[in-house]
């Protein structure tokens, strides 16, 4: 464990006149299932996309493999190998599954715009390629025989297996979900963390978790990194956050 | 299909349309085929608005603009060459009639694609109604430019500085040519990888850059391609008649695109052919409602709206020989 995979040195992010996130700090590592709780409100969906460049933030730096991703645009650092889930589950709803998981894969094109245009030999091999890896992902992830099917009609936990698919597509070095297990039942809950688990060792990733759900984050994480308004009020093993006081009070409030 | 496949098909289908052109202009009256003309035109104006509007979802009210940039560099184009190459000669043989309207036509496209990087840089980081507006605006400022170019005949309009007029080069053949050719890439393209990032970028814009997808430069690219084709009929609707005006190229010009599209189904491809057909054929219907035709519109679209909403053919393809059946 030497250079982390993922740095975030104090970043602060700032709305007009409220700081939704106050100089957070943590590492995540190469294959490592990183958790990051916290109550509602707490910021954990600003890092996300202070992390991804859906948000510049205003202080501090986020590293990937030790370089500044600041203030790159959201589609150059997907490319560079972080790729996410959105908490409302995003596909492109008018298309199908099998076009879903093949949008990501555009970057793999040899061939340009003219060998689109007129169905050059390059271009064919390409689009053939990139066929046989979603048909791949698609096995893995149950979806081939709904591969024609339009995304908007899928059942909710296809949709959040497509998501995770199509993420796949851009061979990410590290995965962020962000509450991968809202609607799921306990049982579904459990074997979330088995996919999970999974994921991080087929595709070699690290995987950052925002979730809610604490049955997840313990049965799947390594570390887990607790914030509130903000701020980071514990970080360390499950059972260590689980157990700390400013947690406890974050989420149920203070004894008096 | 190999290279000497699509040749031999390309000539086959050259041939078929200059004997087809020969006898509808033998047998039919001339105004039945200029019908025909007009929704040959139709057809490349609609199918590349779709590029941007249907399959991009970015709403683009200003083409008129980019056909009148195709129109008069076309225009001026055949005209400056017909006098330097033939010294005002009209009775031009085919091939030489090729030697300038190729050129002329590719010139009109790839001025109409220059006009395209101009506005579509700036106005595509807006959406939606503010994109809607910023294209119409672009649409009369060029169309206004030409209006006040006196080299270009201003509001009077060009004819190429000729008493004869621009020479009419526009037939069934050139026509059915260029339309295939268009509409074949242009198809080729939406069932393309890129056309899946701009069908991505349609469905959900923040969800596309997540997946790598550069929006803003695929937004510009489609928007170029399309200003592309608008330049293109510009050229060939130039050369249907003896001078152009500014006026030809209205903001009704504009909606008259955006009509057809809606008719035939947004991001369908062969669903813009048909909306352009559609189109063209009730225009010369009505013709003799013309001061109501923007009332004959509204009606047909709200109708469209109750009954059908999503067009002829929705977002589906008819499956023909020449859409998409390359891939």
């Amino acid at each position: 464990m030497n250079t982390p995979l993922l740095a975030l040195d104090k970043v602060e992010k700032v709305f007009g006149g409220l700081r939704a996130i106050g100089g957070v700090s943590f590492d995540v590592f190469e294959g490592q299932i990183f958790g990051l709780i916290g109550p509602n409100g707490a910021g954990k969906t600003t890092l996300f996309n202070c992390i991804t460049g859906h948000y510049r933030p205003e202080g501090g730096d986020v590293r990937f493999k030790g370089q500044s991703i600041v203030g790159k645009k959201p589609h150059t650092i997907a490319l560079t190998g972080i790729a996410r889930t959105f908490q409302n589950v995003r596909l492109f709803a008018d298309m199908t599954v099998a076009e879903n998981v093949l949008v990501p894969a555009h970057h793999r094109l040899r061939s340009g715009v003219f060998g689109a245009f007129f169905r050059s030999q390059l271009y064919l091999e390409d689009e053939g390629s990139l066929h046989r890896r979603a048909d791949e992902l698609l096995e893995l992830f149950d979806l081939v025989k709904l591969k024609g099917e339009q995304a908007s009609s899928l059942p909710y936990g296809s949709q959040r297996r497509l998501e995770i698919a199509r993420a796949l597509m851009l061979d990410p070095k590290v995965l962020l979900l962000d509450e991968p297990a809202a609607g799921l039942n306990s049982q579904e809950a459990d074997k979330l963390t088995e996919q999970i688990k999974w994921l991080r060792d087929k595709f070699s990733l690290a995987v950052v978790l925002v979730e809610h759900n604490m049955r997840v984050v313990m049965g799947a994480c390594e570390q887990v990194h607790c914030v509130d308004h903000g701020e980071t009020i514990a970080s360390g093993t499950p059972d260590y956050v689980q157990k700390h006081p400013a947690v406890l009070a974050a989420y149920l409030g203070k004894e008096s | 299909m190999r290279w000497p496949v699509r040749i031999g098909v390309t000539l086959l289908l050259l041939a078929l349309y200059w004997g087809v052109g020969y006898v509808l202009e033998a047998t039919i009256i001339e105004y039945v085929v200029r019908i025909l003309l007009f929704c040959g035109i139709n057809a490349i104006l609609a199918v590349g608005l779709n590029l941007i509007n249907g399959t991009t979802g970015q709403f683009s009210i200003g083409h008129a603009g980019f056909m009148a940039v195709g129109a008069y560099t076309a225009a001026w184009v055949v005209t400056q060459l017909e006098l330097s190459l033939y010294g005002g000669r009209t009775d031009l043989a085919v091939w030489e009639v090729a030697v300038v309207f190729v050129p002329a036509l590719g010139l009109g496209g790839l001025t109409a694609a220059l006009a395209g990087v101009l506005v579509g840089v700036p106005s595509l980081h807006l959406r939606g109604d503010y994109l809607a507006i910023v294209t119409l605006g672009f649409g009369e400022i060029i169309r206004l430019v030409f209006n006040n170019w006196p080299a270009l005949g201003g509001a009077l309009g060009y004819s190429g500085d000729r008493p004869l007029g621009l020479s009419v080069h526009t037939n069934f053949f050139w026509v059915a040519s260029v339309a295939t050719l268009v509409i074949t890439l242009i198809a080729n393209f939406t069932h393309s990888s890129y056309g899946r990032a701009l069908e991505s970028i349609r469905d959900d814009e923040i969800a596309a850059e997540a997946a790598g997808i550069p929006t803003t430069r695929f937004k510009v690219l489609a928007f170029v391609i399309s200003a592309a084709s608008a330049g293109v009929a510009g050229g060939l609707f130039a050369h249907l008649q003896s001078a152009i005006q500014p006026n030809d190229f209205k903001f009704e010009k504009s909606i008259d695109m955006v009509v057809m599209i809606i008719i035939g189904g947004l991001g369908s491809v062969s669903g813009a052919v048909l909306g352009a057909l559609f189109v063209g054929i009730t225009l010369e219907l009505t013709r003799d409602l013309s001061e109501y035709r923007l009332i004959t519109y509204a009606m047909v679209l709200i109708l469209l709206m109750l009954f059908r909403p999503q067009g002829i053919l929705g977002t589906r393809e008819l499956k023909l020989p020449f859409f998409g059946a390359r891939s």
